[in-house]
């Protein structure tokens, strides 16, 4: 392993419980320990418990920090009050994505999570946005740690963490202080898995303790540790995108499909002009095509209408789940109706092609209730 | 383990295990499958087709990437097994065991170019680095 890689404060926890680690985004992260399907079905039928402390986190304080969010960021910031969570893109003057993030309100401030390989680049430009507003950045990122435990036994596991308090208050995209096995943590109820399950955010002194208690508590009920390649898999079922693959600066958050995200009536923003010029007809359109059983579609892959390239793949894998190769990926606005038949090319010599009609986002729903 | 005397070896990551007189197993390595990751499904030949050492018989996809797979040696196949068809995890569970892909009947000898265990693992471990 690279010496100039970064470790997250548990690796050596990792490499204890068999993890096969390997560099993403500047880390040694793990990206299985023993089989991402066996991880993958785990959390879909039980649960399983990630260590995403690569993951950036940073502090807005201030009388401005309101202002400086809403500038800086697509989504309403306006609209959150303490206790919620919202997931927003934020943008260059052009339109295009800088990354993709969650903002946390709290009672005296804001939290923004932040892609680990995006790390440097945001608080570049977050700081660069800052001018002009009474508001300050506290860079967190190194003394966090995220672990996120996913699945339909996810809550249960970390409700018998917390005898005090109870947990189903906390909906969706809410988030609430509290203490995990006495550990004292932000308790979120969000994930990029599909599943239902808790984001934990604690100091890093306590990652080891927090780790091993969940997976102690969780034992009864089937949880795993789950590496990188289980939550790649899953967030592709779920209809994430991926920034780096499936969003970029190159991209714009309404060609994405992101449009959800995109609150033009909330005043200026950066990318607001871009994005309100382009609102209703953006040049391309993200779509998801599902294919046979023994097809794989990968990154990269060209996507046609017969005989026309349309597009390309930009995230693709089995789905352990759904028993399908999966693809998300960009093609032209026309070709996007959800039925439409479209090919994807697997391989050039020989040729090899799959049929791929375009489905609807996400290829995954997790059974209500 | 199982005893890794029978065993030959390719320097592209299959084995072969003779069985009888004139047949043998045919599959990929523990390395092979260590690197692959989890085996999403495999493509193999029908019963019948006739092989030749060194010519591609199928492939492997797994969650990384989709690799060829190239014969051992020449002969017929006689046989697939049907429990990595349906169970493709079996392949990195026990690649030199019940993940066996598929049974040739073997013409002649083993070529003579194979690796033996030792000779083959040195080969991987050089591989990985």
């Amino acid at each position: 392993m690279s010496a100039n890689l970064k470790s997250v404060p548990l690796e050596a926890v990792h490499r204890a419980a068999g993890g096969q680690l390997v560099a993403f985004a500047g880390y040694s992260m793990p990206l299985h320990y023993g089989s991402i399907r066996a991880e993958h079905l785990a959390v879909r039928l039980r649960a399983g418990l990630f260590d995403v402390s690569h993951m950036g986190e940073v502090n807005v304080t201030g009388p401005g920090a309101l202002g400086f969010l809403q500038e800086l960021v697509t989504n309403d910031v306006a609209k959150l009050t303490p206790g919620r969570a919202l997931y927003t893109v934020m943008c260059r003057p052009d339109g295009g994505i800088v990354d993709d993030l969650l903002v946390y309100r709290d009672e005296d401030g804001y939290m923004c999570v932040v892609n680990a390989a995006r790390h440097d680049v945001d608080l570049d430009w977050m700081g660069q946005c800052l001018a002009g507003h009474q508001a300050q950045l506290e860079d967190v990122s190194a003394e966090t740690v995220l672990l996120a435990v996913q699945g339909p036994e996810a809550t249960g596991i970390v409700q018998s963490l917390c005898p005090e308090a109870d947990l189903s208050q906390i909906r969706y995209y809410h988030h609430r202080h509290g203490e995990v096995g006495g550990i004292p943590a932000r308790i979120s109820r969000t994930g990029y898995t599909g599943e239902d399950g808790f984001e934990l955010y604690v100091e890093a002194s306590h990652a080891r303790e927090l780790w091993s208690k969940v997976l102690e508590a969780g034992q009864p009920r089937g949880i795993v540790p789950a590496g990188l390649g289980a939550r790649d898999t899953l967030r592709l079922e779920a209809g994430f995108r991926l920034y780096g693959q499936d969003i970029g600066e190159d991209t714009d958050p309404l060609s994405a499909g992101l449009g959800w995200v995109v609150k033009l009536g909330k005043g200026t923003f950066n990318g607001s002009d871009s994005l309100g010029r382009i609102s209703g007809s953006p040049p391309r359109a993200f779509v998801g095509l599902r294919l046979g059983a023994r097809e794989v579609p990968r990154h990269g892959y060209p996507i046609y209408r017969s005989s026309r390239q349309v597009g390309e793949v930009t995230s693709g894998s089995f789905g352990f789940t759904v028993g399908a190769g999966l693809a998300m990926g960009y093609v032209d606005p026309e070709v996007s109706a959800v039925g439409t038949e479209l090919r994807v090319r697997l391989r050039s010599d020989p040729e090899q092609w799959a049929t791929a009609p375009v489905v609807a986002l996400p290829f995954y729903q997790r059974p209500p209730g | 383990m199982a005893d890794m005397s029978a065993y030959r070896f390719t320097k592209t990551h299959e084995w072969v295990k003779p069985e009888g007189s004139d047949e043998a197993l045919v599959g990929i390595t523990d390395h092979a499958q260590a690197q692959l990751g989890d085996v999403i499904f495999l493509e193999l030949p029908a019963q019948g087709a006739r092989l030749s050492a060194g010519g591609r018989f199928g492939a492997v996809e797994s969650v990384k990437a989709a690799s060829d797979l190239y014969s051992p040696v020449s002969g017929e196949v006689v046989a697939i097994n049907s429990e990595v068809s349906s169970s493709p995890e079996l392949v990195n569970q026990d690649p030199q065991g019940r993940g066996w892909l598929i049974r040739v009947r073997v013409d002649g000898d083993l070529p003579r170019d194979l690796l033996d265990s030792a000779a083959y693992d040195s080969f991987a471990e050089a591989d990985t680095h």
